[in-house]
């Protein structure tokens, strides 16, 4: 791929509380950057990322979009949301902290590692929520 | 380890995956909680787990492991079979508790992810 090139984007849409579908746009950014050939270290800190905020818009929003923007260098990943926003994202931070109700829990899901996941995976990390309005995360991974 | 032993060990079912048991496993994980499987798995690693709902197969999927075992006797339904066959993901299943898996396995001389944890990053 040329450098100069503009980015290769893919905008998914992710509907709250379909778990047969949840997982499926993370799955499809994996693909697209298996067959575009890039590390599988990346690829899988990208698919980890991408996954735990493609369920977090699931579990907790109204639905939302992930936009996977793709360059050789670069790899970010929009992840947006209509929904209640994080009233404090310190505590969302925290392992272990947890809003997810109990069925969601049972699913395997709500252990309070998603944004800390995000986190660990992502070489860049920002957060933007508006209570009442939904949540914007934006994660950068370098091709490195 | 390949996951031929792994079945012989855990006398484990395989409900899809059968053509791909020479695979080789290099890890055991075992949780019902897919979040930790995404932070803690490094490495190829066989997933132990007693949840058999889709989101099973799909972090599987995202952590690259080499396949899925049902514990505590653990039945995926036929949707969940051909999603991983279509993924190209075993699935196999065992009469077994997590623990008495895991010890087994660990016993056998398959290592955890617990080691690369404790390292500072």
């Amino acid at each position: 791929m040329n450098e100069a090139r503009p980015p290769l984007e893919l905008t998914i849409p992710v509907r709250a509380w379909d778990f047969l579908a949840g997982g499926d746009g993370a799955a499809r950014v994996r693909q697209v950057l298996q067959q575009v050939g890039f590390p599988p270290a990346v690829i899988r800190r990208v698919a980890i990322a991408t996954y735990e905020a493609e369920m977090n818009i699931v579990i907790h929003s109204q639905g939302g979009e992930l936009k996977a923007q793709i360059t050789p260098a670069v790899i970010t990943i929009i992840a947006r949301d209509t929904g209640p926003g994080i009233p404090d994202i310190d505590l969302a931070m925290q392992e272990g902290y947890s809003t997810a109700p109990r069925e969601i829990q049972e699913m395997g899901f709500g252990a309070g590692m998603g944004l800390p996941n995000i986190r660990r995976c992502a070489d860049e990390l920002a957060i933007d929520s508006m209570p009442g309005k939904g949540t914007v995360i934006k994660i950068v991974i370098y091709n490195r | 380890m390949k996951l031929r032993e792994i079945q012989a060990i855990l006398a484990a079912e395989v409900f899809t995956g059968a053509d791909k048991l020479d695979l080789e496993v290099e890890a055991g994980f075992g949780s019902d909680l897919m979040s930790d499987v995404l932070a803690f798995t490094r490495g190829r690693v066989v997933l132990l787990t007693g949840l058999t709902n889709t989101h099973v197969i799909h972090t599987a999927s995202m952590v690259d492991a080499v396949a899925v075992v049902f514990v505590r006797g653990k039945r995926p339904d036929r949707a969940l079979i051909d999603a991983a066959a279509k993924m190209g993901l075993p699935l196999l299943g065992t009469k077994l508790l997590m623990y008495d898996s895991c010890g087994r396995l660990f016993r056998a001389g398959l290592k955890g992810c617990s080691g690369e944890v404790l390292e500072p990053k």
